[in-house]
């Protein structure tokens, strides 16, 4: 219920607190207001609640997973606009894919240091995706495997 | 005793050649009778008459014994000579025979003179016609002297009958009983009386030649008619004047017969005259040539051989006697005889050629062949044959003994043969090889060769040397052993070899899902190992920004070293999670075409800090009209991206050149990374792909990477159907290349 400032607002979506609490230190030094969701369900309740300019979901998570979050999200027209970007420490091919398929905008493969991350986010909020190419993939993270 | 008179027949025709007598004196007898009427003129009447009744008593006499019966009871009645007998010489006989008698008894028929009893009295007389008078004996001596005669102890005169004037034997003898001398008138009978015999015997053998000849002709012409040959005579022009039944069947046809006999009659005919007038006429003697004729009968031709004979004959002329003899069947016998003996000799000359033959097949076959005729005797053998059944020239004596031990066992299985019902018989004769002695069991074949009456003729046997099949059969046992136990060791084998086989298949199985679980949990545990990295390494990085506050400079310093090993730690967390999904089978390939040129920029820009950082000059040599491969653009990527930072690396003056080419002979790409950096050993170029593997493995080594890179390149150039090689000297560089397919499998 809090009022909407000037800063974007960022959904943060993972049940790793120890992560949580570093990205939403990182982004709020780096001028963002973030909301914190611990699971899916939870997120798809704050992202009605708060409509954050951008959600940065893990897909793997308890009660609800990202994916099926995520296809709620971009379902419900409330939130469907929303860009949503996958964080994953699965690096696996097909996670992406089925990210992509699940509706994500971006994708962005943990570990990701919390620049990295806020680097990502800046460029989609910059840029942001048109309704149409809502379901076109963005690619990220790339740095941090062949570093 | 004077008997009463009889009549006598004359027996027995004269036998005489009356043809001659004929011929030499013709008979006239009329005359002379006639003469000796006339020389009765004179005397008394009674005289006269007398001779009279005499003569007519002669007159129309034909038999001889009729008119001596005449004569002599003339004699008695008016001579008054009671007792007479007349004899006549028979034809060709040696004796006088009784053909009458006056006043005698009937025995007096078998009465006869013998002429060749030269002592007789009578005889004398007959032969020198010399009348001789016998007067009654008085003494036995008179009566020994006296002929043997039925007038017995009476006298008598012996007269001569015979034609006086003719140097002629006597034909007959006069006995007449009493003694008074013969006078005028006696001589007068007896001229007479032997005219009159002598004419009829004259006739009497006349007729006989009559019908001898008759006789003789009717035999002849039977005897030309039984003879199948044809035979004729005929005269010079060819005429026929005789021919025989068989003659006159080809040569005489009547009105009644048909047109083709008569036809082939008239050909017969003038077939033989041109024959004839040809040939015979113009040489005498026999000529022999062939006729050929028409049988009036059927129209077959006829051949017969026609012999010729000119016959001079003064009153007949020349004529020709030809006998034809038939030569058709002779002719065909002869040509069946010439056509038998050509199949004879063809028959032979096949006979030949086939025994010939027989004998080079016989003696071309390896095996010895042996024929035994019925009597057991060798009858033929080929050369092999003979090699074991004769004794050659120049062997010694232990040779022949070998021999002839074979011949007793071969005439021992021969024997058993031919006492055998059976057809055939196999069976083994232990031989010696004559020339080394050495034993040879041979299979003796022998079969019975049986003429078409079932007779024995033959035995046909051939011997099969054993030696080679025993020695076979010796070392195919041999061998059949031998394959056992292999095959007994193949199974064994096998059996151990399907237990380990299933041992492995299960090792197998559990290695696979111990490889399935490793990964899984290396998957499992790099996720679990990236979380609290990742905010290790966040916070670091926050600290080092001054996030929370400034940091000092020593402190900063410790900070870098925390953020670089947690970032190693990282790359070995993330090459780890490679491998595992590589190995797991859990990088699947993503198909593309792959533009090089941009790939290798794309490389080169990622890779843009280090190069900048290390101060190396990368060189692109990449065709920019390089057509573009199919592969899976990431992981070719993958690999450039770790042998480029391993050059970088690795490098520390010079530069990295990136080259790539295409082979179109093998259908494939090179990319290759060629530096001028540290160089590998030969020693070591192997190595450098194993896992964890740097060549500097002390744990203060001066490179740092996990040693996984190339290990993973190397994997996933295999998953690409591509591999990687190096090319490297100490001090000089290396130069790794990557060859992937143009077009790589889906």
């Amino acid at each position: 219920m809090s009022t909407k400032s000037d800063r974007p607002r960022v959904l943060l979506v993972d049940d790793y607190p120890d992560a949580r609490e570093m990205y939403t230190e990182y982004l709020e030094f780096s001028g963002f207001e973030v909301v914190e969701a611990g699971n899916g369900m939870e997120a798809l309740q704050r992202a009605i609640d708060t409509s954050p300019d951008i959600i940065l979901m893990d897909l793997s998570l308890p009660v609800m997973d990202g994916w099926e979050a995520t296809r709620r999200l971009k379902a419900d027209e409330r939130t469907a606009s929303i860009p949503v970007v996958a964080l994953t420490g699965h690096a696996l091919a097909g996670i992406s894919e089925g990210a992509k398929k699940a509706g994500c905008d971006a994708f962005v493969t943990k570990p990701c240091l919390p620049e990295d991350l806020v680097r990502e986010i800046r460029k989609i909020l910059d840029n942001p995706p048109s309704h149409s190419s809502t379901r076109k993939a963005r690619r990220s993270g790339k740095y941090a495997k062949t570093s | 005793m004077p008997s009463p008179p009889a009549a006598l027949l004359a027996v027995g025709a004269p036998r005489r050649t009356a043809v001659k007598r004929i011929g030499s004196t013709p008979y006239t007898g009329v005359p002379r009778v006639r003469v000796a009427v006339e020389q009765g003129v004179g005397e008394d009447s009674d005289h006269l008459s007398a001779r009279v009744r005499l003569l007519e008593g002669f007159v129309g006499r034909a038999e001889i014994s009729d008119t001596a019966q005449v004569a002599l009871q003339w004699l008695g009645e008016t001579a008054g000579i009671r007792q007479s007998l007349c004899l006549i010489r028979p034809e060709g006989e040696q004796s006088l025979v009784v053909v009458g008698a006056y006043g005698l008894g009937s025995a007096v028929t078998s009465y006869s003179v013998s002429l060749e009893d030269w002592s007789n009295p009578l005889v004398s007389a007959f032969n020198h016609r010399k009348e001789l008078f016998f007067p009654a004996p008085h003494s036995s001596a008179d009566r020994k002297r006296r002929p043997s005669t039925p007038l017995e102890d009476a006298a008598f005169h012996a007269v001569p009958l015979s034609i006086a004037g003719f140097s002629e034997e006597a034909f007959g003898l006069l006995l007449l009983g009493g003694t008074p001398a013969l006078g005028p008138e006696l001589h007068w009978f007896t001229t007479v009386f032997s005219q009159k015999l002598d004419q009829l015997l004259r006739q009497h053998v006349m007729a006989e030649g009559d019908r001898r000849q008759g006789r003789e002709r009717t035999l002849l012409y039977n005897i030309i008619n039984a003879v199948s040959d044809p035979i004729l005579l005929t005269d010079t022009e060819g005429r026929l004047l005789i021919a025989n039944a068989r003659a006159l069947t080809l040569f005489t046809a009547s009105e009644e017969e048909s047109e083709g006999r008569r036809g082939a009659v008239r050909m017969n005919n003038m077939l033989l005259s041109s024959a004839l007038s040809s040939k015979a006429i113009e040489e005498t003697g026999a000529t022999r040539r062939e006729l050929l004729l028409v049988n009036p009968v059927d129209g077959s031709d006829l051949v017969f051989e026609l012999l010729s004979t000119v016959t001079e004959d003064p009153r007949q002329g020349s004529g020709v006697v030809s006998i034809l003899r038939n030569v058709t069947d002779l002719r065909r016998a002869s040509e069946e005889i010439e056509e038998n003996y050509r199949k004879m000799r063809i028959a032979e000359v096949q006979a030949r050629a086939e025994s010939d033959r027989l004998n080079l097949i016989i003696d071309s076959v390896a095996d010895p062949i042996v024929v035994t005729d019925a009597g057991g005797g060798t009858s033929l053998m080929n050369d092999p044959a003979e090699r074991l059944f004769t004794i050659p020239p120049d062997a010694s004596a232990i040779e022949q003994r070998w021999v002839q031990a074979n011949d007793a066992h071969f005439s021992s299985f021969i024997a058993g043969m031919f006492v055998s019902a059976d057809q055939r018989r196999v069976g083994e004769v232990l031989l010696s090889d004559p020339r080394t002695g050495e034993p040879m069991p041979v299979e003796a074949i022998a079969g019975k060769v049986l003429s078409e009456h079932g007779e024995l003729t033959a035995v046909v046997t051939i011997l099969h040397d054993r030696r080679e099949a025993l020695e076979k059969a010796k070392l195919y046992a041999q061998l059949q052993v031998a394959a056992d136990e292999l095959e007994r060791k193949i199974q064994a084998a096998t059996a151990d070899i399907a237990q380990q086989n299933e041992l492995l298949r299960r090792q197998a199985i559990e290695l696979e899902q111990a490889s399935a679980l490793k990964s899984q949990f290396l998957a499992n545990m790099s996720h679990e190992f990236r979380t609290p990295l990742n905010a290790m390494l966040g916070y670091t990085s926050m600290l080092l920004q001054g996030v929370a506050g400034p940091v000092e400079p020593p402190v900063k310093r410790q900070l870098g070293r925390i953020e670089s090993n947690g970032r190693h730690l990282l790359t070995i967390i993330n090459e780890i999670l490679d491998i595992s999904r590589i190995e797991a089978g859990r990088m699947p390939l993503q198909m593309a075409t792959v533009k090089v040129p941009d790939l290798v920029s794309e490389v080169k820009a990622e890779l843009e800090p280090i190069i900048m950082q290390r101060k190396l000059t990368v060189t692109i040599d990449v065709p920019r009209d390089l057509q573009p491969i199919t592969s899976d653009r990431q992981k070719v990527k993958q690999i450039l991206l770790n042998l480029l930072s391993n050059s970088l690396k690795f490098t520390h003056h010079g530069g990295v050149t990136i080259t790539a080419r295409r082979n179109v002979k093998d259908k494939t790409l090179t990319l290759a990374v060629t530096d001028t950096g540290i160089g590998i050993a030969n020693a070591d170029q192997d190595r450098i792909f194993e896992d964890f593997r740097q060549l500097d493995n002390s744990p203060t080594r001066a490179y740092g990477g996990t040693g996984l890179g190339l290990s993973i390149c190397r994997r996933l150039a295999q998953m690409l159907d591509g591999r990687i090689s190096v090319q490297s000297q100490v001090g000089k560089g290396s130069t790794f290349t990557l060859t992937l397919p143009t077009k790589g499998r889906k």
